[in-house]
């Protein structure tokens, strides 16, 4: 590294650690726990939430730049798209309203 | 940091910051695209047709070794960055060919996955379910081989010009990309494989 070395980058360690435990959390509540299939499903669920909010604040720095709001606007907006377009799917194709007569 | 104190060298002009702002808009329609994607597989993940049905076929080793290939050229994509910061070439580059390598990993992984697939009779014609998990994931791999093949020839542009503000900035936007594609990943691994195998 050159003479100019800045700090090492501990967000990106904290963030790669983080991920790996959230990773092996996920499998071991999935394999070696006695939920509910539906809360097993939950919890899972927001492990990933928790990977991917590391990946977008602690690797990708979503809020910085001159732009940063703009950039967390428009990840709202399209996680928001992405919701509507999956669960509506899921309501209106599998839920029984695709087989009503 | 430095970053802190002075602008990063990628936001350096009002055409790059642009860019990035661009690069960001893309990566929302990239992920109401996955979005479709995933909406199909839910839809038609329990449709099996008599073939196998996602427990059948998952193996969860093979799974975890992708998933910590994909995670693991995340954190170097992100220490590439933080070497272009510091102005440190050697470093940038270092840890970008240490990314595709980790990519082209994962690449080798999904690609015998695919074909245990298909020798335990899961084609893509087999049945609703093999058709979306196909599609989905053959659309995240499609989108890791071209960050590889984008990221080599950004490489090849690094060596011969050195960090400049064009180089940076369009590394820092492949950067966001190779993250982008992590994250997918997470979803895959939480909501296709982790869901396949336990429910």
């Amino acid at each position: 590294m050159s003479a100019n070395t800045s700090r090492f980058p501990w967000n990106l360690l904290v963030g790669f650690v983080l991920s790996i435990a959230l990773t092996l959390l996920a499998v071991f509540v999935a394999f070696n726990t006695d939920f509910s299939k539906s809360i097993i499903l939950g919890i899972i669920g927001t492990l990933a939430i928790f990977q991917a909010l590391i990946q977008l604040f602690m690797f990708m720095h979503v809020t910085e730049g001159k732009e940063g709001i703009i950039n967390v606007v428009n990840m709202i907006y399209s996680v928001f798209l992405a919701l509507v377009i999956v669960f509506g799917s899921i309501w209106v194709l599998t839920s029984g309203h695709a087989s009503m007569h | 940091m430095t970053s802190h104190t002075t602008t990063p060298l990628e936001y350096k002009t009002q055409q790059s910051q642009m860019n990035i702002l661009g690069f960001w808009i893309f990566l929302g329609a990239e992920i109401v695209l996955f979005s479709t994607l995933f909406a199909s597989y839910f839809v038609l993940e329990h449709n099996i047709a008599g073939g196998p049905a996602g427990g059948d076929i998952f193996v969860l080793k093979d799974v975890l070794i992708e998933t910590f290939l994909l995670l693991t050229s995340s954190f170097t994509s992100g220490l590439a960055i933080h070497a272009m910061r510091n102005h440190d070439k050697k470093g940038l580059l270092i840890w970008m060919i240490a990314t595709l390598l980790l990519g082209a990993g994962f690449l080798y992984m999904e690609i015998n996955e695919f074909l245990h697939f298909i020798h335990e009779g899961a084609t893509i014609q087999t049945s609703g379910f093999t058709a979306a998990l196909f599609t989905l994931l053959g659309t995240h791999g499609a989108h890791v081989t071209f960050g590889i093949v984008w990221i080599s020839l950004l490489l090849v542009q690094l060596v011969r010009r050195g960090i400049t503000e064009k180089t940076s900035s369009k590394l820092f936007i492949a950067s966001l990309y190779w993250h982008f594609l992590d994250v997918v990943w997470i979803f895959i691994f939480t909501f296709v494989y982790l869901k396949g195998m336990v429910m």
